[in-house]
């Protein structure tokens, strides 16, 4: 309240200053909360991983398991379809990235790629068409592989785009042998 | 005071081009920005901004707990415990949301005995008061289905026993509870229609609250002297002298608001509601949140029946007659002079009102056995004696102390006798800035 | 008219004066009749020294744990725990393994599977506690007809009254502690000797410390001896109660750390911004009189 402290504006710049920082600071503490809340909460990420038992599967057949609110394919592939798979000639693919979770982003997408190591029959695979989210159906299509039937796309026996209007190659999540016959999606 | 004269210039492009389409800035420079208030308002004064931000913050934490809330009799009770586990912060939103509930009504219990007080009430701000007392019905009415939905044992018998209250009236009161509930007893269409309920309702309160501040802004804001502004002297600018003065009683307020929050956050709710609802078992005492307990009280204190009138009916309505009342202090209270600081014997009897919600409301808190119920019933009485004679009387037979000419004067006398202040620097500063 | 204003004001102090004199009558009224008591708990629970009291309060992990174990090989014979999940054990301070072949000890229901049966599989931490009894019904009909509670959130759910002025210092000694003391003073409050005269119900067990009656359906849950501990703690029942009440405190509120520790640091943020903002509020208004 001194006369001194009316006449000293750097003391007052500085005081109206720092209050409105502090009410900044303070308005984005408070809003987090409410963005936080938003994001999967605990008991979906307990959800995050499952196990599946595939020793019924023989080749030819496959499975499919709900992984995180989306249809996985597990899929026991016959000799014919990984050669079909195999014999695809990379410059042909309309995405020639592997989009496989286990791999670096840039792998390419060989048949290989596709699947894990010393498990190349298996195919594990979010069932999701990359156009818009509808779900193909699993070995029809030009390709042996699947087919969309929303908008026409269309897959090969390794899950990868050959025709329509899908952009990529179907996902392969995370996923590993925990034994020969149980795998661990996630 | 704000008769229209706006002070507003636009300065640059945009702000004419929004000026002569829409004249938002015009509106807000001219409410919240040169929007001349008494220079004398003291903290009491800050509660209407308090106000303000715990509706907003009511809201948004309401939003968001909605987002993981499911209305289901079966459901509803675990969602919320979901929320209070799993979901993100969700503990904080929903002790922010339950807590806030019980400061909102402490900030307005403080705001209506403010305006108690000091006769806000009074000649021209009738409308203003009733749109309060309205705000305040539509809070009860939000409270109460907010306390309904965690669906636990105070949730399950505090809806039986108000819903009961309908059913006291004659002829058509089981039709009516029954068109309430939709079923005969509490259930899920209860909870269902609660719910949407319990969402619209704080909307409604926004659209009041707009014209609570419409009316405030018209008739201009009363103060601790009770005397209207009559110069240019009396009053400052809206922003920076009130704004930062709320900012700060706000601030306040939320320390206290977060000490429960982070501290006690059960403390003011009750432990049944932490079981599950159970039709079939009613908790040994049913309790209302605490800030409807005075009025509680009045119901329970009626007792007797009371000529053709059964003491249900009675209970219920003394209970409504008891809010009825606010409706009606504008036209009770006889006194020429508003401020109860020129009101000696007001002043007494206010404050002995203030002590008598008070134990109306620990009554309420209490068992209905023993000396309780009498004790209640006395309270009962002198709440009402307050409105219906203590009112009509005291303004026709008190003697008044002399009155000041002007807020200015007011508070200049009111330095003087502190021994400071700049009567020459008090004068400019308004002037220049209102 | 003064006068009847004047009885009025005197007509308010009194409902204030009996206000302050008639809960101590009730007090006193109830003392009479031991035998019959009409108010209950008859005893107060007794207020214990709990880590997590207070505003810097925290679990203590090692009494968690153990709290865990009295509840697994004890309380969950009869009781369930509806709304905790294995996972959120790790909270107790256990790694993601030991949750994991913690859960795998439970047997859980499930289904149904492709063929459309149900089947019994390990727990998965992801899964919460099985309940003891297919359904309510199912425990009040082996329980002597009253179900025993779900433990969940049995500490927050049980509190007796503390009544004025208690209360009011509760706010400022932060007391909110109510469940987990009513829940040892009830474990540790069996074996007493019914005053004279009393009577209790066949198949009840008197405990003074018990919120709705003369006696309860449980019987004395706890013996010393009963579980043991591997960290050397007293395997006594008032042990075993103090650990199965903060266990029971942590399952009922498992965020109670993170909510102390952040309100902590709100409070003073707003202890320095109100500060700032007093300052500035001073400085608009230099000059003012007001």
């Amino acid at each position: 309240m001194s006369a001194t402290d009316t006449q000293d504006p750097n003391r007052r710049d500085f005081l109206y200053v720092a209050t409105g920082m502090a009410a900044v600071v303070g308005a984005g503490a408070v809003a987090w909360p409410f963005i936080d809340q938003m994001r999967p909460d605990a008991s979906t990420l307990a959800l995050a991983s499952v196990e599946v038992d595939v020793s019924s599967l023989t080749p030819g057949m496959s499975l499919i398991v709900k992984w995180r609110g989306k249809p996985v394919v597990v899929r026991n592939r016959t000799e014919q379809e990984m050669k079909d798979g195999e014999a695809v000639n990379l410059a042909d693919l309309k995405d020639p990235i592997a989009r496989n979770a286990n791999l670096p982003a840039d792998a390419p997408a060989t048949d290989a790629n596709r699947t894990t190591p010393g498990k190349e029959a298996w195919m594990v695979m979010v069932q999701v068409c990359t156009h818009l989210g509808c779900i193909p159906l699993g070995q029809e299509g030009d390709f042996g592989g699947w087919f969309c039937p929303c908008h026409g796309s269309v897959y090969d026996t390794a899950g990868r785009i050959r025709k329509g209007p899908a952009p990529e190659n179907m996902a392969v999540p995370v996923f590993k042998f925990i034994s020969d016959t149980k795998i661990l999606i996630g | 005071m704000s008769e229209g004269h706006s002070t507003y210039t636009p300065k640059t492009g945009i702000e004419r081009w929004f000026d002569a389409r829409m004249p938002l800035p015009r509106m807000v420079y001219d409410s919240f920005i040169a929007y001349p208030v008494p220079r004398n308002l003291n903290y009491a004064w800050t509660f209407g901004g308090i106000l303000a931000i715990m509706l907003v913050a009511q809201i948004l934490t309401g939003i968001v707990l909605a987002m993981h809330y499911t209305a289901d009799t079966n459901l509803a009770f675990n969602s919320v415990e979901k929320i209070m586990r799993d979901v993100n912060s969700g503990w904080l939103l929903r002790y922010l949301h339950s807590n806030g509930a019980s400061f909102f009504f402490v900030a307005v219990y403080i705001h209506i005995f403010r305006g108690l007080y000091y006769g806000s009430y009074k000649a021209p701000r009738e409308l203003l008061w009733i749109l309060g007392c309205i705000i305040y019905l539509l809070m009860m009415a939000t409270g109460f289905m907010g306390y309904v939905l965690p669906w636990g044992q105070m949730s399950f018998w505090g809806a039986t026993v108000i819903t009961g209250f309908f059913s006291a009236i004659p002829l058509v009161g089981d039709w009516i509870q029954q068109l309430l509930l939709g079923g005969f007893a509490v259930d899920n269409p209860t909870l269902n229609r609660f719910f949407a309920l319990h969402y619209l309702l704080p909307f409604m309160i926004a659209g009041v609250v707009v014209l609570h501040v419409w009316a405030l802004h018209v008739v201009g804001q009363s103060n601790p002297t009770g005397i209207e502004v009559k110069s240019k002297t009396d009053t400052v600018a809206f922003t920076p002298y009130a704004t930062i003065k709320d900012a700060f009683g706000m601030i306040v307020f939320l320390f206290f608001f977060a000490y429960f929050v982070f501290y006690l956050p059960n403390f003011l709710g009750h432990p049944d509601n932490y079981t599950v609802a159970n039709p079939l078992k009613t908790p040994a005492h049913i309790v209302p949140e605490w800030y409807f307990l005075p009025f509680y009280a009045i119901l329970r204190a009626i007792t007797f029946n009371i000529g053709p009138i059964n003491s249900k009916l009675g209970g219920v309505l003394c209970m409504f007659g008891a809010i009825v009342m606010l409706f009606l202090v504008p036209w009770l209270d006889t006194s020429k002079v508003r401020s109860a600081v020129y009101r000696p014997w007001y002043k007494l009897f206010f404050w002995l009102f203030a002590a008598d919600a008070v134990l109306l409301g620990w009554l309420g808190s209490q068992p209905a056995e023993g000396s309780f119920v009498f004790m209640a019933q006395m309270a009962t009485l002198f709440y009402f004696a307050f409105f219906l004679v203590v009112l009509p009387v005291l303004g026709l037979i008190e003697t008044p102390r002399r009155l000041p000419n002007s807020i200015t004067e007011a508070v200049l006398e009111k330095n003087k006798g502190a021994g400071g202040g700049h009567p020459a620097g008090a004068n400019a500063a308004p002037e220049t800035k209102g | 008219m003064k006068k009847i204003l004047t009885s009025l004001a005197l007509l308010g102090l009194l409902a204030g004066g009996i206000g302050a004199v008639g809960s101590a009558a009730m007090a006193a009224e109830e003392a009479h009749n031991a035998a019959a008591p009409t108010h209950f708990p008859i005893d107060e629970p007794k207020e214990m020294d709990w880590s997590f009291a207070g505003p810097f309060g925290t679990y203590d992990k090692a009494q968690l744990q153990r709290g865990l174990k009295v509840y697994k090989e004890v309380c969950s014979a009869c009781h369930s725990m509806n709304l905790v999940a294995f996972r959120t054990l790790e909270g107790l301070g256990y790694s993601e393994a030991q949750v994991k072949s913690f859960a795998a000890e439970y047997t859980i229901h499930d289904g149904p599977n492709d063929a459309g049966d149900m089947f019994d599989r390990p727990g998965k931490p992801s899964d919460h506690f099985p309940a003891p009894f297919a359904n309510e019904e199912a425990a009040a009909a082996s329980n002597g007809g009253a179900a025993p509670p779900d433990m969940s959130l049995l500490a927050k759910a049980r509190g007796v009254e503390r009544g004025f002025p208690r209360f009011v210092f509760d706010i400022f000694t932060q007391y909110a502690q109510g469940g987990p003391d009513y829940i040892h003073s009830l474990l540790t409050g069996y074996d007493q000797t019914p005053p004279a005269g009393m009577v209790i119900p066949e198949g009840t067990h008197y405990n003074p410390y018990f919120m709705s009656g003369v006696s309860l359906k449980m019987p004395k849950p706890l013996s010393d001896g009963q579980v043991t501990y591997d960290d050397g703690s007293p395997q006594t029942v008032d042990q075993y109660s103090r650990d199965v009440s903060a266990f029971l405190m942590w399952a009922a509120e498992p965020h109670l750390e993170d909510r102390k520790k952040t309100g902590f640091r709100v409070l003073v943020f707003l202890l320095l911004f109100g500060a700032l903002v007093y300052l500035t509020k001073r400085k608009v208004w230099e000059g003012v009189a007001h």
